[in-house]
């Protein structure tokens, strides 16, 4: 599904990334974790082609990134459910219209209406909110709303980056409980967090792999987790 | 077929799609406006260059076909002058008709000068022949030579000494318009892009987010191609219409005025201007999807 083959990444005449090799088996459940300013967002970007690899190998699908368009990437994604620490989203399109974008993208605009998203919408707590504009949303309204908007197209692979960065306890055990179940469903997870005790939350729930960006390297991360 | 397919796919959309980009009033009205000033200017342009262009077939072909035989004679000698120049004139190939004009029409020919009720009684006015050419014309050298021998007082003015400069500078005028009007289209089409670029420049933060989500840049292009495209099409849809009834309030076409009361369009002519606004639209559709493709390809 995704694979890195002694991928290393470098950016402004530092290596950020080095001899990075990893699997992603269909339905497996990831955690990756590491200090700020350690890379994760930098390895989740390369593994949906926003960054292309400065020496080794990405596949996606099966398909080397540097092979393919960009145009190309951009159908790849469509595969690909990415949840952002700040969301990115349209602030001009009632909430609605922003989960249903890659639908709306993706040619599918007659799926689109509120009525048939009002169950992913209650699924994520935010069926009250269908046409509030984004910046009226809270942090916790935000992140649930980029994982619906993440989910929407029933990708393969969800790659969610600090999905829990902006809310309390509470709500962070809800977005996990949802990320859960959609593995269960079949979807690969890969979520990148500092919060050591979100992981540990997660042990119970799932059999989750955590591996840890430390000195440039992707490592398995030790028994304290 | 394959980019009528693209082009047609790119102007359709859906309105849904359409609403990805955030609505931007300043380059709304700046592309309306200029879509509408250009589009007014070259309702003018147009209406320069159809009008000159009749000027130049009206003077290259109907003055061509006639010429005038002045005789400037003593009185006494007018009337036999002017009679053996008609005989001449009758055994000349290539004339069709031949008359001399009448007191009344040399007045009436000299009346934007000198004004009403003129009486030629008292002015020595030359007496004007009017000759009509067929087929191929009159050997005007042949002519000129056969007069000077036999009607002494005839001199033969084919318009050529006049007509020649009046045509090219006609028809200089009409090229003039003609590429006017490529510069109103090259002009547009740099304005168009400019403002597209602009739009694009500050929505980068949202083509970053629909391409997160899986768009094309042919879908990201498409949304702002059918903006800036429609923009255009309104825009160049009321200059067309205010140009139209400019040029519809200009002087008609008078003898006296000459060539300015002329300054407009004739029958079958109207529809030319109807042209205009969308070919605008073409000159923005196709300047917006060139800006939108560059740009997207410098942005990561």
């Amino acid at each position: 599904m995704i694979e890195l083959e002694n991928m290393a990444y470098s950016y402004g005449g530092g290596e950020l990334l080095s001899g990075i090799s990893l699997k992603l088996a269909p339905g497996s459940f990831h955690f990756l974790t590491g200090p700020s300013g350690a890379g994760k967002t930098t390895f989740l970007r390369l593994c949906y082609g926003d960054l292309t690899a400065t020496s080794g190998t990405v596949r996606l699908f099966g398909r080397d990134v540097r092979d393919l368009t960009r145009d190309q990437i951009a159908l790849l994604r469509r595969k690909i459910g990415t949840v952002h620490q700040d969301c990115q989203f349209l602030d001009h399109l009632p909430l609605y219209e922003n989960i249903a974008l890659p639908l709306t993208v993706s040619g599918h605009s007659e799926w689109t209406d509120e009525a048939n998203l009002k169950e992913l919408m209650q699924w994520v707590g935010l069926g009250s909110r269908a046409r509030a504009l984004p910046p009226e949303l809270s942090g916790g309204e935000r992140q649930r709303a980029a994982l619906a908007r993440a989910i929407i197209m029933s990708p393969d692979v969800i790659l969610a980056d600090e999905p829990t960065g902006n809310v309390d306890w509470e709500m962070s055990q809800r977005l996990l409980t949802l990320l859960v179940e959609l593995n269960r469903l079949g979807k690969t997870v890969v979520i990148a967090t500092h919060d050591l005790a979100l992981i540990r939350a997660a042990k119970s729930q799932v059999q989750a792999r955590v591996l840890r960006i430390a000195n440039r390297k992707l490592q398995l991360a030790g028994a304290d987790l | 077929m394959k980019a009528l397919k693209t082009a047609l796919a790119l102007l359709v959309g859906d309105a849904q799609s359409d609403r990805v980009v955030p609505p931007t009033g300043h380059t709304v009205r700046l592309t309306l406006f200029s879509a509408g000033a250009m589009a007014f200017l070259a309702v003018f342009a147009l209406a320069l260059s159809m009008a000159t262009g009749r000027l130049a077939s009206l003077w290259g072909d109907e003055l061509a076909r006639s010429s005038t035989i002045r005789i400037s004679a003593p009185e006494a000698q007018v009337a036999d002058q002017t009679a053996a120049a008609l005989k001449v004139l009758e055994t000349t190939p290539g004339v069709a008709s031949a008359r001399a004009l009448t007191t009344e029409e040399q007045q009436q020919l000299l009346e934007p000068w000198f004004g009403n009720g003129l009486s030629l009684d008292g002015l020595p006015v030359p007496q004007l022949i009017e000759v009509v050419e067929k087929g191929d014309g009159f050997d005007a050298e042949g002519l000129r030579l056969r007069l000077q021998a036999e009607v002494p007082g005839a001199t033969l003015d084919d318009h050529t000494r006049w007509r020649r400069p009046l045509v090219k500078a006609a028809r200089s005028l009409r090229l003039l318009g003609a590429l006017s009007l490529i510069l109103i289209g090259g002009t547009m089409a740099a304005m168009i892009t400019l403002a597209a670029t602009a739009a694009l420049a500050a929505n980068s933060q949202v083509i970053r987010v629909l391409r997160l989500v899986g768009a094309q840049d042919s879908y990201i292009a498409g949304a702002f191609v059918r903006r800036f495209t429609l923009r255009a099409l309104i825009g160049g849809a009321a200059g067309t219409a205010v140009g139209m009834i400019a040029v519809a309030l200009l002087p008609s076409a008078q003898p006296e005025g000459g060539f300015l009361t002329g300054l407009g369009f004739e029958g079958w002519h109207w529809l030319w201007p109807l042209l205009i606004p969308p070919l605008g639209a073409v000159v923005a559709f196709v300047a917006t999807r060139e800006a939108a493709m560059r740009t997207l390809r410098g942005l990561r």
